[in-house]
């Protein structure tokens, strides 16, 4: 269950004291937490506890309203914008894959135009260089043959894997996952999960997960991550978190989706 | 015995039997031939009223080449003012959405004053009245403000739609769900590449159907130009009409023919336009519609509906399946 490779894998993302506010609301209230190259970090909790901000806050789709984002390097504070800060942040989202709950394919491209449309806008990669390596990754995500279908032909499970391909396409050090199952029908929910529990257990990619799927959960996650009104009440592996929780937050919470 | 009786009762009767064997036979007619039917009789009537006025065909044939040689000025004009009027919307619009507050004054001042003063009166202030402005500068530059009527024509038509459109533009941006922002930005998009690639071709579903409209208008609007008394090299249509209509007193005639052609071009551009919507339309629907609604409306049983997008219509099979148009970022 657990891949000892991650243990003494290096951090990756850091995220030091983050604080998120929307005007009076603080939904934030100083997170830090470590991702490790390999790791699979689920987060949980009930809605409006900011898992949801925390991931938007780790690729600045939200600006922290303080605190620190470290990725490969590449270090962000939160607050005022500048040019030089915009570019950061370019360089940021570049390294992160980003998994929307609603999907947000580009209803105007294919299949296989939405999964190469960052590498040939954002990184200059040539079409013709890049099909080969979009062809790829549909096959990935099991849908080499609806390459050339628009979005509006799939079904909701079959375009949250074309977004994931459209993500991946980017290499990026880190996948988000920003509650990927929420929209779908519950005959759908199966096929998503299973193209991500193969990006863990068979790409090794790197995965902080916001979701409610608690099966997925105890069998993929490494350590798990529970969020309680903007702070982190606890976290460890599914077995410390299924079996062995102290918090009646935790407990109470895990009855009620179980 | 009961003849006499009878006829009042059986009288009504009568006639709603025919009248329901009218109905009938009415409906077995195709649409087509009962809408052509409408407009060959509106046509008649139109031809025995110009009878009876001594309409002077004759006249009109040796002049129609005379007024319609014109028609490249209103092509001419329309298709360079639509040009800039889009380039002004784009630039209008991003204003309009902008929270740099130069950029937002500027845009607002600009669609505020073209869009509240009318065309005609734009015309002659950037005709007449722009030259007195010129004064306060020397020469060279001074010259610069006195514009000929179609260049004339041209910047006030731009400006003039380009305001209007301004507001269309802006719709069609919004009209994009934010999600489709964000998951550019996520991808790590400049905001150029964020407009080029994923917002303005998403926009541009809604922004060509009016925008198709008002080049259409826009066409008729050219023939304002001529009242800034344009020279007979480049007279419009309805110029030419005025001027050889007025020579002979055959104004009639001569407006017929200048209005068919404004009339052939609205017509042929509406097709163009509906052309462009379907292919536009690729990605947002199912199967691109083939058919287009009649201008009378769809005949009842015809599998097409229409909805209204920003002034324009786009045409849509009916959706069996709800998520059809719509589902993503709903």
């Amino acid at each position: 269950m657990t891949d000892p490779a991650w243990a003494d894998g290096e951090v990756l993302l850091r995220v030091d004291d983050l604080h998120k506010s929307f005007g009076h609301l603080e939904v934030l209230k100083g997170i830090s937490m470590d991702v490790r190259t390999g790791e699979v970090v689920v987060i949980f909790g009930r809605s409006g506890s900011g898992k949801s901000t925390l991931l938007r806050c780790i690729n600045f789709l939200e600006d922290p309203t303080r605190g620190t984002i470290e990725l490969h390097g590449i270090q962000l504070t939160g607050g005022h914008r500048n040019r030089a800060k915009r570019e950061k942040i370019r360089k940021l989202r570049m390294r992160t894959g980003m998994v929307f709950q609603q999907f947000n394919l580009f209803p105007h491209l294919t299949a296989i135009q939405n999964v190469i449309e960052g590498p040939v806008t954002v990184k200059g990669v040539s079409e013709a260089e890049a099909r080969p390596l979009g062809t790829e990754l549909l096959g990935r995500v099991g849908l080499a043959d609806k390459a050339d279908e628009y979005p509006i032909r799939l079904s909701g499970g079959q375009q949250q894997r074309v977004a994931i391909a459209r993500a991946l396409a980017m290499s990026p050090d880190v996948m988000l996952f920003d509650e990927p199952t929420s929209a779908l029908d519950p005959e759908l929910i199966g096929e998503v999960l299973a193209t991500m529990r193969y990006l863990a257990t068979d790409m090794h990619m790197t995965m902080v997960v916001v979701t409610h799927e608690m099966g997925f959960a105890r069998e993929v996650a490494h350590r798990m991550v529970f969020f309680n009104e903007g702070v982190i009440l606890e976290e460890g592996t599914p077995d410390d978190i299924f079996n062995r929780t102290r918090f009646p937050e935790t407990r109470r919470f895990l009855d009620a989706v179980l | 015995m009961g003849a006499e009786a009878a006829q009042p009762s059986e009288a009504p009767g009568r006639w709603r039997r025919l009248w329901s064997r009218a109905e009938e036979l009415n409906q077995r007619i195709p649409w087509a031939v009962k809408l052509t039917a409408v407009w060959v009789v509106i046509f008649l009537l139109i031809a025995l009223l110009f009878n009876a006025a001594k309409f002077d065909t004759g006249w009109m044939r040796s002049n129609f080449w005379f007024i319609s040689r014109g028609l490249w000025v209103t092509i001419f004009i329309a298709v360079v003012s639509i040009f800039f009027a889009i380039i002004l919307a784009l630039l209008g619009s991003l204003g309009r959405l902008s929270k740099n507050a130069i950029t937002y004054g500027l845009s607002g001042f600009y669609t505020s004053f073209f869009r509240g003063t009318p065309l005609i009166v734009q015309l002659f202030l950037i005709y007449t009245g722009l030259p007195t402005i010129g004064q306060a500068f020397r020469e060279p530059y001074r010259s610069w403000f006195l514009l000929s009527p179609i260049v004339t024509g041209i910047v006030a038509l731009s400006l003039n739609y380009g305001a209007y459109m301004t507001e269309i533009f802006r719709a069609g941006i919004l009209s994009v769900p934010h999600g489709q922002t964000e998951a550019a930005e996520a991808l790590g998009m400049t905001y150029r590449q964020r407009m080029g690639r994923v917002v303005l071709p998403q926009a541009f579903r809604v922004i060509i159907p009016p925008t198709g409209n008002e080049f259409i208008a826009m066409m008729k609007d050219t023939a304002l130009v001529s009242l800034l008394g344009t020279p007979i090299a480049w007279a419009d249509p309805f110029r030419r009409a005025t001027l050889a209509g007025r020579a002979d007193f055959r104004n009639l005639e001569a407006l017929i023919v200048a209005a068919t052609w404004y009339w052939i071009l609205t017509a042929i551009f509406s097709f163009f336009q509906r052309r462009l919507e379907a292919r536009v339309s690729k990605g947002f629907v199912r199967q691109v519609a083939a058919k287009v609604p009649r201008p009378g409306g769809a005949a009842p049983g015809t599998p097409t509906a229409t909805i209204s997008s920003g002034g324009g219509t786009v045409v849509e099979v009916p959706e069996p399946e709800p998520r059809a148009l719509g589902k993503e970022g709903a």
